[in-house]
């Protein structure tokens, strides 16, 4: 098992003839992703072809589902049309629409949030690294890739890592496939203010899987959604957890890069977010160099 | 981005919110015209208004000596002594830091006589991803600090953002302040603009403190802004054009403006280890690694997922003239990011500004070994770092000697 997506999920890609999400198409067709149709309204009818691998591309979602069966979607549209893409595979009834776009204004995020309320669609990001299930093949591959993380520095294993930031995963991604640990699923659920979900869903996520015996959970400035999942974790953990937050040094009111890493009105410092961690129980990484070993001492 | 408060007031006010009557002005011939024109029109305290992006402004003090950043004034004689002390000259207050900031511009306005203050701001509830409408009867204070001491005296209305903020909604919070009769109404209309400025600006706070009820000339009550402070969405700003050409660059460091033309994340701090590193996370935490080892971080930067070879060389020329940085750490996980793509651009970039100050590397990932390879043929002096922390242990070390 794993979470969210298996090696076996039906994956489009909105935006596939784009140069972004066409290189990435191309990458997960690479580690062996199930990549069946591409979305790019206008061009219905052509293909996304690939060593030899014919993606069939569709004008709307809603036909790419019904001729494909795709039930995960990867969102790579500009950011002015991002939350109509997101909600076009919310109305086509996809299971995961994930989120790569970074910029989106903040109150489209508001609305389209709005919007999918009550739908079964869940949503990761946006402005997130996505997600990955690693395969049982060499470097991973066979597993399923949605987004743009690096697939070949995975392995397959039994440690769930979530993060708000792409690159602290892969950092602690490799620091765990270098000392042979696998991973059951990486999620990147994106560094802006409104995402479709948080912390606390994927660790409950992680918490009900057998196969995940271990976890990491990587914060950062900004927010409460880290303070939210520690909560959780104090009183119904079942399983270890070790965690990192970035974002000591930050000044203060100043956005990090991502939209949602700004302290603000004293709010969403790293020190509230580690003594947070520290509440709960959770194993507290001092650099990010430590996440790894943190955990694995843990276990 | 942030705007000063005369850009903030012409916002709300095209959103029919009540503001004191008053323009802004750069020079002291405006400054003068302005003040006769508000004196002829009946009013009979004006109050002139340093316009700098930082708070605290009516403590504050110039370099030369003259006394606070906001200064009422009963003559045209008298603003013009104030707008001249003003003009050009720098202002300290609690948050510019002692560098001060130069006033460009003034804005000379009514100074209604302020019967009862309160507190008003809309911005995002990160918690339920909602807007949230706050107000208070504690106007004119630290809002922080009534939330800390006094946090019932702080009234939260959200909005869902279907329908927006309906009429019964600004009645609540009007009731909430405890207002009463023909200054209830105004207050209705006015939260309401308030929220649709918030709204339709995609601006990511409004806040109006204090928000006032003034007696005006004729005796009677208004409410209105007296002052206000806008913040604005980076990530909307494409809708609009207006609101970009309020962007005050004097009041950003000119290293980030120099970064945003090669659209990098730079932020500048304090320290002497400038860090070049890709994505949000790991630059934030390769900062948090040079404190930890006993280093301080001269510079946020992330050159983000794809950047490209001069956007690299950009970012090595910005962090280089920076005169109080002492040692760079360069720090890349290239998961998809070509590592020599980055190489090639340090190479280039030191070959035409020259390096005499240590530079640690610490390269991972993709294509690996070709951007080691670069780094070695290049003849360029600099030390490798195995991990994040092995790397953050050695700048700190050939910095602080």
């Amino acid at each position: 098992m794993s979470i969210l997506v298996t090696p076996k999920t039906k994956v489009l890609v909105q935006g596939i003839t784009g140069s972004f999400g066409g290189r990435h198409a191309q990458l997960s067709i690479d580690y062996g992703t199930q990549v069946v149709a591409g979305v790019t309204p206008g061009k219905g009818g052509q293909f996304f072809e690939h060593k030899g691998t014919r993606v069939p591309i569709f004008d709307t979602v809603a036909e790419a589902v019904r001729e494909t069966g795709a039930t995960a979607s990867a969102v790579f549209v500009p950011p002015p049309f991002a939350a109509d893409a997101i909600l076009e595979g919310v109305d086509a009834g996809l299971d995961l629409v994930v989120a790569i776009t970074e910029g989106i204004p903040v109150n489209d995020m508001v609305r389209a949030k709005r919007a999918m309320q009550g739908s079964k669609t869940r949503l990761i990001g946006p402005n997130c690294p996505g997600i990955v299930t690693p395969g049982e093949g060499p470097d991973s591959h066979g597993g399923c890739r949605i987004g743009i993380a690096p697939g070949y520095i995975h392995k397959r294993g039994n440690i769930g890592v979530v993060s708000r930031s792409g690159t602290l995963t892969y950092e602690a991604v490799y620091q765990l496939t270098v000392r042979g640990v696998g991973q059951s699923t990486c999620v990147g659920i994106g560094g802006d203010p409104v995402n479709g979900t948080s912390h606390l869903d994927v660790i409950q996520l992680f918490m009900a899987d057998p196969e995940t015996k271990g976890i990491i959970m990587i914060g950062e400035i900004g927010g409460s959604a880290e303070e939210e999942a520690a909560e959780w974790i104090a009183k119904h953990g079942t399983k270890p957890v070790a965690g990192f937050i970035a974002g000591a040094t930050a000044p203060p009111g100043r956005r990090m890069g991502h939209a949602g890493a700004i302290v603000s009105g004293g709010k969403g410092t790293a020190e509230a977010k580690i003594a947070a961690f520290r509440a709960a129980g959770i194993g507290i990484a001092a650099t990010p160099s430590d996440m790894a070993d943190t955990l694995l001492k843990m276990m | 981005m942030n705007i000063h408060e005369y850009q903030a007031k012409q916002l709300l006010k095209q959103y029919g919110v009540a503001v004191p009557p008053g323009e802004s002005c750069q020079t002291i011939t405006e400054a003068k015209a302005i003040a006769e024109k508000l004196f002829a029109a009946g009013q009979t305290l004006l109050v002139v208004k340093s316009q700098i992006h930082a708070g605290g402004r009516g403590k504050g003090t110039f370099t030369h000596g003259f006394q606070g950043g906001v200064k009422l004034v009963k003559s045209v004689e008298e603003a013009v002594h104030v707008a001249g002390n003003m003009l050009s000259k720098t202002l300290v207050t609690k948050q510019t830091g002692p560098e001060g900031r130069v006033v460009g511009t003034l804005l000379i306005a009514g100074a209604e006589k302020i019967k009862r203050e309160f507190y008003l701001a809309v911005l995002l509830d990160r918690a339920n991803s909602r807007p949230l409408v706050m107000a208070s009867t504690e106007g004119g204070m630290d809002i922080e600090e009534v939330a800390a001491k006094t946090p019932e005296k702080i009234f939260k209305e959200h909005i869902d953002p279907a329908v927006g903020l309906m009429p019964y909604q600004a009645r609540k919070i009007a009731a909430a302040l405890g207002l009463k009769g023909d200054v209830f109404n105004q207050a209705c209309k006015l939260i309401a603009g308030v929220y649709k400025t918030w709204w339709e600006c995609d601006a990511s706070m409004v806040e109006i403190n204090p928000l006032a009820i003034v007696e005006t000339a004729d005796g009677k009550e208004a409410i209105m802004c007296v002052d206000a402070k806008i913040g604005l969405d980076d990530n909307a700003l494409y809708r609009h054009p207006n609101i970009v050409a309020m962007r005050d660059l004097a009041e950003e460091s000119p290293l980030e403006v120099e970064a945003s033309k090669f659209s990098l994340n730079y932020i500048k701090l304090d320290g002497n280890i400038a860090c070049l590193v890709n994505g949000a996370g790991l630059a934030m935490s390769t900062m948090d690694i040079i404190q930890h080892f006993g280093g301080s971080p001269a510079n946020f930067l992330d050159v983000g997922g794809g950047a490209s070879k001069d956007q690299v060389a950009a970012a090595f020329r910005i962090i280089l003239s920076d005169p109080s940085v002492k040692g760079i750490l360069v720090n890349i996980f290239g998961g998809i990011m070509d590592c020599n793509v980055i190489a090639t651009g340090i190479v280039e970039a030191v070959k035409e500004t020259g390096l005499s100050i240590p530079l640690v590397v610490r390269l991972e990932g993709n294509n690996v070994a070709a951007g080691r390879n670069t780094l070695a043929e290049s003849g360029l002096k600099l030390t490798s770092g195995d991990s994040m922390a092995d790397a953050a242990r050695k700048v700190v070390a050939a910095v602080n000697g």
